[in-house]
């Protein structure tokens, strides 16, 4: 691999015109209705949850959003969740099981957001609940790492029958720069903590991590946004293909025994 | 996710000295007062053995040892020589201790973390012991008991140990789903991805006084917001206010209260 691939990655999978789950949501579903709240103490707008329709087929769909300009951004508080985010996934995700909905989840996020309010409120535990909450849901469930996927916060909506990357986007246990800091206490050895992480798609496909990696159009997503949401929309239909065929036990089976073996023996 | 706290656990030598009000103290002394500093009342942190002595009935605890080792998936040459070397200096097989054992006569299975290792990070190894103890749990229908003590998510073995995460969450839907009762303990510290996996998803949670426990790490948050902590940010204390935990309890009643808590958790209602 060449030298600093993985940080080119970075790179990419943090452009500001990156394609958003949204972009992504908009072009795949018909009537995308998003829908709001955690029942419990505020509406948080890092996570969008919401139902749509593909191929006569209704799904449940809960993406990381990062803003697409300021305004945006700080409505979005920069696709950093706060525990209100998770708390709403995981209201959508059991009304997914009442209702025998698939889940579609979009991740691409910096993190979980690190604030006092946060903390106040449980950002562990509302992700080790999202986490629980997804490992056990019974329905089929299928999550696009589109751009960042970064730590716990990422992971709280990624425990899927079927994990799939954009080959561009990145997924990693932290951010190259947390990851310098916390490992040689400078967050400037950013790129060859980077080249380090194995955070590239190709990384996690060998790793056993991911189970499939998407082609970009023209080797980056913002350049066709529409052949990229086509490409998606088509993996959507077929995965859904073969997990329609497992009935829910053995769909959560087959779940747990996918995480069980990670980094185990071959 | 790991911060370097420096709080070490009761060395070797006769003196040891309070992190907290300083006192030069006989180690002895602290050591029959659990760990406890006998002139400010602050706790040391426990190794796995001590917590071992103090929580578990003698000559009942049988190890679990499942032969594993990373795989290294980084390929982090220097991972592998650290471990090798905090293997020595520890004796300890890696930063967590599970088995079966007795508390006060109810049997159960007991996870203890130790901080001396890798400061209690969770890689594949802890992940995979956690998960095997709760599914022994489950298998011979016994409760479980979890002292977590943590920076985390264990670096070094980058997104595996980030997977740990839903390998030990997803271990505890089958322990719920059989109706094992599972008490989670929170020592000091106790953070990042242990935090937000199994350690907060027990039917119980308690913690000891003044341990510290959050998600994010101080320094992240302060570098984050740009403004200063309130004073017992992150502490049992704070976890309890917001709701976080059952009930803080000190170290010299908390074998009693774990014992407590098995025997009362079961209930005869079968309609």
């Amino acid at each position: 691999m060449d030298k600093n691939n993985a940080w080119s990655k970075v790179e990419i999978a943090r452009q500001k015109d990156r394609p958003t789950s949204l972009d992504y949501i908009e072009n795949i579903f018909d009537d995308f209705l998003e829908l709001h709240g955690d029942r419990d103490f505020a509406e948080d707008g890092a996570i969008v949850c919401g139902i749509g329709t593909l191929n006569n087929r209704n799904y449940t769909i809960i993406a990381q959003q990062k803003g697409r300009d300021t305004k945006e951004n700080i409505k979005r508080n920069f696709g950093m969740p706060n525990p209100e985010s998770y708390k709403k996934a995981i209201r959508f995700m059991q009304q997914s099981e009442k209702f025998n909905r698939p889940i579609i989840t979009f991740i691409d996020t910096k993190g979980a957001y690190p604030g006092i309010e946060a903390e106040e409120r449980g950002q562990g535990y509302a992700i080790a609940k999202s986490i629980e909450t997804m490992c056990n849901v019974k329905v089929p469930t299928l999550s696009f790492v589109i751009g960042e996927g970064s730590s716990g916060g990422a992971l709280a909506i990624g425990v899927a029958d079927k994990v799939i990357m954009l080959e561009n986007a990145i997924y990693s246990i932290l951010s190259p720069e947390g990851y310098a800091s916390i490992l040689w206490k400078d967050a400037n050895k950013k790129v060859e903590a980077a080249e380090k992480m194995k955070l590239t798609s190709n990384d996690l496909y060998d790793l056993k991590v991911i189970d499939k990696i998407l082609k970009e159009p023209n080797g980056n997503a913002k350049s066709d946004v529409l052949k990229m949401s086509e490409t998606i929309k088509n993996e959507i239909i077929e995965q859904m293909k073969e997990l329609y065929k497992l009935n829910k036990e053995e769909l959560i089976k087959k779940r747990y025994e996918k995480y069980r073996v990670i980094g185990g023996e071959e | 996710m790991i911060e370097e706290i420096s709080k070490p656990d009761i060395p070797v030598g006769k003196w040891i000295k309070c992190q907290n009000c300083k006192e030069i103290l006989y180690r002895d002394d602290v050591r029959a007062n659990l760990g406890v500093c006998t002139n400010c009342g602050s706790y040391f942190r426990l190794s796995s053995r001590r917590r071992l002595e103090q929580i578990v009935d003698e000559n009942t605890f049988e190890e679990f040892d499942l032969h594993i080792e990373s795989k290294n998936p980084l390929d982090m040459p220097e991972y592998i020589s650290k471990i090798e070397g905090l293997r020595n200096k520890t004796k300890l097989k890696e930063a967590v201790k599970c088995g079966i054992g007795k508390i006060s006569n109810e049997k159960a299975v007991i996870c203890i973390m130790d901080s001396n290792f890798f400061m209690g990070s969770m890689g594949y190894v802890v992940g995979e012991y956690i998960t095997y103890s709760i599914e022994q749990a489950v298998e011979k229908e016994l409760p479980i008991v979890i002292f977590a003590v943590s920076g985390g998510a264990r670096m070094q073995e980058g997104i595996i140990s980030l997977m740990q995460m839903a390998k030990t969450s997803n271990a505890v839907n089958k322990l719920n789903e059989a109706g094992n009762l599972y008490i989670s303990v929170l020592t000091d510290p106790t953070y990042g991805g242990v935090t937000a996996s199994f350690a907060t998803l027990a039917d119980v949670t308690l913690a000891e006084p003044g341990a510290l426990i959050g998600f994010a790490g101080k320094r992240v948050i302060e570098q984050t917001i740009n403004q200063k902590l309130p004073e017992n940010f992150q502490t049992a204390e704070f976890q309890f206010e917001h709701g976080f935990v059952d009930k803080i309890v000190e170290r010299k009643d908390l074998k009693d209260t774990i014992s407590k808590i098995i025997k009362l958790s079961k209930g005869d209602y079968n309609g």
